[in-house]
This record gives structure tokens, sequence and C-alpha cells, in this order.
């Protein structure tokens, strides 16, 4: 029993018109769900920007502690991947599959690096005694800036900025490895020949997810890294 | 007829268009790191600068490689209300704690 029909190339569920109606269909789903992640993140920005207004100064200290040179690197990172993901979109528009699939390649390969920089600025931190909230070490942190001859903290609540920072920077990071995977479910299907120039629907959705990723970064990081 | 309409709803949007919004966003992150090496000759303007690029690039993002430029109206205003109720939540959270009376706690 068929619950579809080829208009097009394009498989139609029955319960859409045509290929038009479907695809905005599909459209408004993804801008609905984008909303969402605008919410999400926004509630992070809020809440990161009253506690700044209530203790700068501590703030400034935990800022202190983020390199801005890879938070700059990771940028130009994830901007050059989401060129890479409208590359791919555009392959799919001219039915070039093999090159959409290697643009999103790309694509993932560029989350990688992102998430591999990451994984050598939490662990750093994880070194220093840095943990979010209650579980930031001031004594085993102080110890190695004493030995690093460097200023010591005086802020006794600087678990607050890291609670902050590990919990937007992580459900960014979250954010990317779901793109990476959800990335390398089209480059799978674009291979097997699933999409053609009238339908690559998840392509679009997928790509839209991935620039609400780089989005976010964007404020991210002059936010963490440059304005403190 | 047919192609005339495909095209319509599928905007295509040539590969220099990307080439030149992409070098516009890298272009626009040096100039970010370039005004923080000069912060401390801004005074206390520096944030303004590096949140106007931000948005800068963040229009760039969502107009070209969003493509909401050639969006329906309908889903640029969905995704504008995310960016107004944030500004609500915003706006409706700092009134409540700059309007709150100062105390002094003992901890």
């Amino acid at each position: 029993m068929s619950t579809s029909r080829v208009i097009d190339g394009v498989n139609v569920q029955t319960h859409y018109r045509d290929v038009e109606h479907q695809l905005s269909a599909a459209k408004q789903g993804i801008w609905l769900f984008m909303v969402t992640e605008i919410l999400m993140f926004g509630g992070l920005f809020v809440g990161y920007a009253l506690y700044h207004m209530r203790y700068p100064e501590m703030f400034a200290e935990g800022a202190r502690f983020l390199d801005w040179r890879l938070g700059f690197i990771n940028t130009l990172v994830l901007i050059f991947s989401s060129f890479t993901v409208v590359v791919g979109i555009y392959y799919c528009q001219a039915n070039q599959m093999k090159k959409a699939a290697a643009a999103l390649g790309v694509t993932i390969l560029c989350g990688a690096i992102f998430m591999v920089i990451k994984y050598f600025e939490y662990t750093h931190k994880f070194h220093m005694g840095i943990y979010p909230g209650n579980m930031l070490d001031l004594a085993k942190l102080n110890h190695h800036l004493a030995e690093a001859g460097e200023p010591l903290i005086k802020s006794t609540n600087l678990g607050l900025y890291f609670g902050f920072y590990y919990c937007m920077s992580g459900l960014h990071g979250i954010h990317v490895i779901l793109g990476m995977s959800l990335l390398g479910w089209c480059m799978f299907r674009a291979l097997r020949g699933d999409f053609n120039a009238n339908y690559y629907t998840a392509v679009d959705g997928v790509g839209i997810f991935w620039h609400i990723v780089d989005l976010v970064w964007i404020f991210l990081f002059p936010l963490l890294y440059l304005v403190g | 007829m047919e192609h005339t309409e495909n095209h319509e709803k599928h905007h295509i949007t040539p590969l220099s268009v990307y080439i030149k919004v992409a070098g516009a966003l890298f272009l626009l992150t040096f100039l970010t790191i370039g005004i923080h090496s000069i912060r401390a000759y801004l005074a206390g303007t520096a944030p303004f600068f590096a949140f106007g690029i931000a948005a800068i690039k963040a229009y760039l993002v969502m107009a070209y490689f969003m493509h909401l430029k050639y969006e329906v109206v309908m889903n640029r205003v969905i995704f504008g209300l995310g960016f107004i109720f944030l500004a609500l939540l915003f706006a409706i959270t700092y009134l409540d704690i700059w309007s709150r009376v100062a105390l002094t706690s003992p901890l």
C-alpha cells in the first residue's frame, strides 16, 4: 500500500497537494524549531548578561582563563563550515550529488576540528581545577596561579562564571556533535541517490540547523572570549 | 513553465554570492580581533563594537546562508518572533532586578 506518489521525481506524501506544499510544510517546521533554539540559547545569554551586571569583577577574573586565539580559530572554522554547507546545497540544486556530499564531508571535518580545539580548552581548564559551579576547586586553581606567578583569584563565586561558560559552550558543543551526525546522514543519503535538484529538503533543513550553530557562536565568541 | 516555477520556489543563489558573503564574514572576524587589540583606547565602548560587528555577521548568515532573504514572509515572521520574545525576556527580567530594593546579605 502506497502512502505517497511521485511528482517531478519527488516522493509526495498523500496528505500534501504537491511538491511545493510538502516543501513549505517542512520549511515551516524547521523555522519553528529554530525559534526554540533561539529561545533556549537566548535564556542563557540573558542569564549571563544579568549576572555580569551584578558581578562584573568576578566575570572579568573568569574571562582571564579564556584564550581568545583559540576562540578566534574556532570562529574561522565555523564560518568556513557554514560556507561549505551552502556550497553543498548549491550542488544539490545543480544535481551534482557527489560534489554535494564532498562539501558536506568538509563541513563534518570542520565540526571535528572545532570539537578537538574545544577538547583541549576543556581539559586544560579541568587540569587547573576549573569546573562549573560548586565543583570549582579554588584552592587548586590558586595553587596553579601561584606557581605560575600570576595574580590569585579573589572572587569566591568564580564557579558561577564557569557554570555559564560550560553550559553555554557545552550546549553549543552538543549542537555541533548533533549537527555533524545529521550532516553525515545527509551525506549518506546524497551518495545513496535519495536527492535530486527538486528534492533535497533534508540537506536544506540540516543546513539551517548548522547555520544556527554558527549564529550562536558568532555571539558566544565576543561574549566569552573578548568582552568577558 | 514548470521550470520557471521550480526556480521560484527554490531560489538558487550563485556560488559567487556565497564566496563574497564568506569573505565578508572572515573580514569582519579579523576586524573584531583588530578592535579587540585596541580596546584600551576605546574605553567602555569596545563591547558595542564587538556586538555590533557580531550583529552584522549574524545578518549576513541569516539573509544569505539561511536564505531568509528569499524565504516566504511567514517563515521570516516566525524566526523574527523568536528574537522579539527574547528581547521581552531580557527586558522583563532586567526590570525585575533593577526595581528590587537593595538589601545586604549577611552571607
